[in-house]
């Protein structure tokens, strides 16, 4: 099954604008406090870091923040799998779904440990990675 | 009055032309912030809400895809159903009168019955050539992708009505359930294939129990869209009853289930009622709880008439529920949940031994949709 993914092409000139603003006063307050600290001028050293480095961080979060909204634009469709049982030998496999299965629905599919003819459907199901199941617990 | 370099070197304290017009560029900053910090914020909002509704009205789009491709793929129409599906997103159903509230169960029950057999009939129109199976899934497609349409219409309204008025209140109320929204949105997108391909999804947990109970054993049909076993559990006799399989269905459980008290003269001395129930954020998906009371979730006709018998005939009722998160109800079942089900009849078991005497007769009902489930 393919997963639906669309990105988006558009990226706000609005935050554009603003992120390049703050990362060009960043830059430029960061300039000016190590002028400062080569004058020996160390409160307005002091100053002009800070505030060029709080903006840099702003700027960099704000452009990171946009990257993940184009990221998690699009559908994804998980894979799901069907679990064979045979009957006689208890045998399971594992596939993945293919239209037309059904829980209780006797397949085609022969077991191929005891060659019994027909297998029948035990399971449909879609598994979740652990890292997503230890977010839902949370601190549990 | 025009200031020279020097009156604006010494008003800001600096002597250097860079450190003044970062320290001007500042006070700007916060003068700007002070005077529009509520409408900068809002525009923020606006973007936000703005970005989520690009993401719904792609899911929408999908969703309208899906459906079309289905119904080609599967109905086989000789015109173009673009036309039918378009109709049937746009579709609404108006609730009873609830200012004298007599009777309403009734009327409202005969208004989902109405809107019930109008989507089959609209679906048979649309794909001639699909069996009873695949019009329940393609009416279960189709559902899904007018609650797409829903979500988007009502989110963009909200969007552009906060625009249109620039009322930071109309725009923030959208904003602040804007992540729940998505998540509902995000589940019915995910679940479009489900359905379309008839995967068993979240929903039918409780359907799930009953078809591992009654497998193998003769099942006949029962009002409506529902199938009953006799199966024999610790010495009890218990008919079991589910919605019918594999098609995308829920049935009318809380009818079946009143047919069988009144067929059994209400000599039944329990009634298990299993359904898939939301969780709180904490807990684990597939986690089972028991409880009183009939848990049949919907629009509560089906609750109404269980409680009705129950009370005539003096049946207690307990519940069992499988706790799943609401995006997992109609997304693909989650192995969690599918592995649950044993856990529940096992529990079945013990409350059936520990309430119940040897010869005695239960009622155990499934609920929640079979679809990708067989009996």
């Amino acid at each position: 099954m393919e997963a639906t993914v669309s990105m988006a092409k558009r990226i706000s000139p609005f935050l554009l604008v603003i992120v390049m603003i703050t990362l060009v006063l960043s830059l430029a307050s960061i300039y000016e406090g190590i002028d400062a600290y080569s004058k020996n001028d160390s409160v307005n050293g002091n100053l002009f870091l800070t505030m060029g480095v709080t903006t840099l961080i702003i700027s960099t979060y704000l452009w990171f923040q946009t990257r993940k909204r184009m990221l998690k634009l699009g559908i994804a469709m998980p894979s799901i799998n069907t679990t064979l049982e045979c009957a006689k030998c208890g045998f399971k496999n594992v596939r993945e779904f293919q239209r037309g299965d059904y829980v209780f629905k006797h397949t085609e599919d022969p077991c191929p440990k005891c060659n019994e003819k027909t297998m029948s459907i035990g399971a449909i199901f879609r598994e979740v990675k652990e890292k997503e199941r230890a977010r839902e617990v949370g601190y549990a | 009055m025009m200031l020279t370099t020097q009156q604006v070197s010494q008003l800001v304290g600096q002597d250097n032309f860079l450190s003044w017009v970062l320290q001007i560029v500042f006070l700007g900053i916060f003068v700007v912030f002070m005077f529009y910090g509520q409408r900068i914020q809002m525009y923020i909002m606006i973007r936000e809400v703005e970005g989520s509704l690009f993401k719904l009205k792609m899911m929408r789009d999908e969703g309208r895809k899906v459906a079309i491709n289905a119904i080609n793929e599967i109905g086989k129409p000789q015109v173009d159903p673009t036309a039918q599906v378009d109709r049937f997103l746009e579709y609404f159903a108006i609730t009873p009168v609830d200012l004298d509230p007599a009777g309403i169960i009734w009327r409202l029950e005969h208004l989902l019955d109405v809107a019930d057999t109008r989507f089959k009939e609209d679906v048979r129109l649309m794909a001639p050539q699909a069996d009873e199976t695949q019009i329940n899934n393609l009416e279960l497609t189709l559902e899904v992708a007018l609650i797409l349409n829903d979500i988007y219409k009502v989110i963009r309204h909200f969007y552009l009505l906060g625009k249109k008025t620039l009322s930071l209140y109309v725009i923030m109320q959208v904003q602040m359930i804007l992540p729940l929204i998505m998540k509902e949105a995000e589940a019915h997108a995910s679940a479009l294939k489900a359905v379309q391909l008839g995967q068993p999804i979240g929903d039918g947990a409780g359907a799930l129990v009953a078809a591992k109970l009654m497998h193998d054993y003769e099942k006949t049909k029962i009002e409506k869209d529902c199938v009953v076993a006799k199966v024999p559990i610790e010495g009890r006799t218990a008919y079991v009853l589910k919605a019918e399989g594999p098609g995308g269905n829920v049935g009318k459980p809380g009818e079946a289930i009143k047919q069988v008290i009144e067929q059994s003269e209400g000599k039944i001395s329990l009634a298990i009622v299993i359904d898939a129930a939301g969780k709180l954020e904490g807990e684990k998906t597939g986690e089972v709880a028991e409880g009183l009371g009939v848990a049949i979730g919907g629009p509560q006709v089906d609750k109404y008439k269980v409680e009705e018998t129950a009370l005539k005939y003096k049946v207690p009722v307990n519940a069992i529920a499988i706790k799943e998160d609401v995006g997992d109800v109609v997304s693909p079942m989650r192995k969690e949940i599918f592995d649950a089900a044993d856990g529940v009849i096992e529990r079945i078991k013990r409350l059936i031994r520990e309430r119940t005497k040897e010869g005695d007769f239960v009622i155990i009902a499934g609920i929640g949709n079979s679809i990708g489930i067989g009996q």
